[in-house]
């Protein structure tokens, strides 16, 4: 029993971390700004990140299988783009939403198959898929389409109220129901117990008969229909499409994993962890707006800065890990397989 | 002979050598004189030549990849490092003299690199993760030399480097040789090369062995910044400006392409510095020749990834298997 509290410790520790820094944030800049502390500027960090909350939720799974996708980032940019553009041609709005989708799972899944059949290392399947996408782009249109069909506009005007008078927009709440799914999945659902298990240890998650070539295909599909959802609500966001919108924002789902404590290696990571990494970052960007002197670049030092204390934090918590592994193996009666532990977690 | 075929058949460097060699063959028959190369003032002009000139930034940070990657690393903060190195020699320049400003750009990439190379050496950061770091905050350092805006340079010495011609050929050419060499000849004639090969086919082995990767490792990422930094200095000086946001985007992609490109895997152990060489010519030969075909730049990104995906499909073994055991098949169950 005072084993598995010590784990709890150990695995929380960096969402409570991030948690306590999001609070000291939101504590500084209240303090600091008026106006800061209202209930419309927290959910405006949902609002304005809802996009970059349900990509970075999709690409914690790929994370904790020990995977990467960087594809993420040009599939949002392509999905605002074809969106775009077959709006343009006149085609109807919800069709477009569903072929959006549509292609989504079928990019990732694609890749997932590239990546499981031949070998392939992750990072050159999705790079060439990153590449794919930016490319398709600019073969749809070099400029930026506008949005004018009334359904997409009916879309990103619609407002969830919460408390009173502050809203959530539709993306927002769509990406807060995401996240909730993922939570569900990643905990009391047998693909989501497979893919901590890949994550601990491909070799023995294969010896224990789970189904590592489906469930890696899976991951990817997933990854790929969450940046196609993550498509969908920043194009209602930001109302046009454009080959060049969130460049280099695969960075940024990555950063918002690390912050919110998955582990690169894989295997281990709460999945409400991304919301708030995407959420800190969030903050940071609110406060250097609030503050006003200070230019836009100090805001990717500040989340630099922050990225390499949490990383010193994750490796602070691997060296604890390795160091108990050895001394377990003297009484092999706690030796914990990396899956079974998480499963004793949640 | 027969022997020899198969043995030059089986070496890594030969797919990435056909694929540049058909390339050329096509542009050979599809665009006329396209090996033409004429004398102006002096100076060698031609697209062959354009072509060798512009790869050299890309190259030199290739060269310094392949370095890393070979003992399992990566180092994906190269883009940023080159940002920070052209910022800072375009903001020396001004005030000091052209060696001097190009002395401390160089010395600026050292310190990236020994920055990464503590992370990932001393604090055993996973080498991606580690890089990352600096990816993120280098174009914010870079942004905030410049101040957010684009530096231009005006030095004619410094323009010579990226620039300049020497005995008909540009000088960016005899800089690219150069490291090449250098790399090369740290590859052969010392045991830096034999060391990598080992740290990147088993650390926990070679440190028995009596390497001591951490020390190979702070080494091997400071080479890979001064790359960058040379990289930088180039680039700066051959568009005569430092943009904090756009030099050197997406020059680590393309340099982790040629190195893969070029038969060294990303797992680590053997490397090839001639087929990175080869790798990130066919890269700068493949823009080229859509350019020069007419075909719309556009379509650049989605060709280069087909490509990527084709060279990563023949160079996996699973998939010459599955082409191999087809006919096979198909003549066992006609028997």
């Amino acid at each position: 029993m005072k084993q598995s509290r010590i784990r709890i410790n150990e695995n929380n520790i960096i969402i409570v971390a991030t948690l306590l820094l999001f609070v000291l944030l939101y504590g500084y800049g209240s303090i600091s700004f008026t106006g800061f502390f209202s209930m419309q500027v927290f959910l405006n960090l949902f609002i304005d990140n809802a996009y970059l909350i349900i990509v970075a939720t999709g690409m914690a799974f790929v994370i904790i299988t020990g995977g990467i996708d960087l594809s993420v980032a040009s599939f949002v940019a392509f999905v605002s783009m074809l969106a775009a553009s077959l709006l343009q041609h006149g085609v109807h709005a919800y069709l477009v939403i569903l072929m959006i989708l549509v292609m989504g799972i079928l990019f990732g899944a694609g890749q997932g198959y590239l990546i499981y059949r031949f070998q392939l290392h992750p990072w050159i399947v999705t790079l060439a898929g990153m590449f794919f996408a930016r490319g398709l782009c600019y073969l749809i249109n070099t400029e930026s389409i506008e949005i004018t069909d009334n359904t997409f506009i009916v879309l990103s005007d619609l407002k969830v109220y919460v408390v009173g008078e502050n809203y959530l927009s539709l993306g927002a709440a769509i990406s807060l129901v995401f996240v909730a799914i993922a939570m569900y999945i990643s905990k009391y659902t047998r693909f989501g117990r497979n893919v901590y298990a890949i994550g601990g240890n491909v070799n023995s998650a294969k010896l224990m008969g789970l189904p590592v070539n489906k469930t890696t295909i899976l991951v990817y599909t997933l990854s790929g229909f969450s940046s196609a959802l993550g498509g969908f609500v920043f194009t209602i966001y930001m109302q046009s499409g454009y080959a060049l919108h969130v460049m280099g924002m695969e960075m940024d789902a990555i950063a918002a994993c690390v912050i919110g404590g998955i582990l690169l290696t894989g295997g281990v990571g709460y999945l409400i962890g991304p919301t708030l990494g995407v959420l800190s970052m969030g903050i940071i960007q609110t406060i250097i707006m609030f503050q006003g002197t200070l230019s836009s670049w100090w805001t990717k030092i500040a989340i630099g800065f922050l990225l390499f204390l949490f990383i010193l934090l994750q490796r602070l918590i691997v060296i604890k890990r390795g160091k108990r592994k050895v001394q377990s193996l003297s009484e092999p009666s706690i030796l914990p397989e990396k899956a079974g532990q998480h499963a004793t977690i949640s | 002979m027969r022997q020899a075929i198969t043995n030059f058949m089986q070496a890594k460097i030969f797919w990435p050598l056909v694929a540049l060699v058909l390339l050329l063959l096509i542009n050979f028959i599809i665009i006329p004189g396209f090996f033409h190369i004429t004398v102006k003032n002096g100076h060698l002009f031609g697209s062959l030549i354009d072509i060798l000139n512009r790869v050299i930034p890309l190259l030199v940070i290739a060269i310094g990849m392949t370095l890393v990657i070979a003992m399992e690393g990566i180092d994906i903060s190269v883009g940023s490092v080159l940002a920070i190195t052209a910022a800072a020699a375009a903001a020396l320049i001004d005030t000091t003299s052209v060696p001097i400003a190009i002395v401390l750009a160089l010395v600026i990439g050292l310190i990236c690199g020994l920055w990464n190379g503590i992370l990932v050496a001393y604090f055993e950061i996973q080498p991606m993760i580690a890089t990352l770091i600096l990816m993120t905050v280098g174009r914010g350092i870079a942004q905030l030399i410049t101040g957010g805006q684009i530096l231009t340079i005006n030095n004619e010495a410094y323009g010579y480097v990226g620039k300049g011609f020497l005995l008909g050929l540009p000088f960016a050419i005899y800089i690219g040789a150069a490291v090449f060499v250098i790399t090369l000849l740290l590859k052969k004639k010392t045991a830096l090369g034999l060391f990598l090969e080992s740290i990147g086919s088993n650390m926990a082995s070679s440190k028995f062995a009596g390497v001591q990767p951490k020390k190979i490792i702070l080494i091997v990422y400071m080479i890979s910044g001064i790359c960058a930094a040379i990289a930088g200095i180039l680039v700066s000086s051959n568009v005569s400006s430092a943009d904090a946001n756009n030099a050197g985007l997406w020059i680590e992609l393309d340099a982790i392409l040629a190195v893969v490109i070029g038969g060294t895997s990303m797992r680590g152990g053997r490397f090839y510095l001639g087929g990175t060489v080869i790798g990130a010519l066919f890269i700068q030969t493949l823009s080229t020749t859509i350019y020069s075909m007419g075909i719309k730049p556009e379509i650049t990104m989605v060709i280069k990834a087909i490509v990527v995906i084709s060279v990563c499909l023949m160079q996996s073994e699973e998939f010459r298997k599955l082409v191999k055991q087809t006919p096979l098949k198909k003549k066992v169950s006609e028997a």
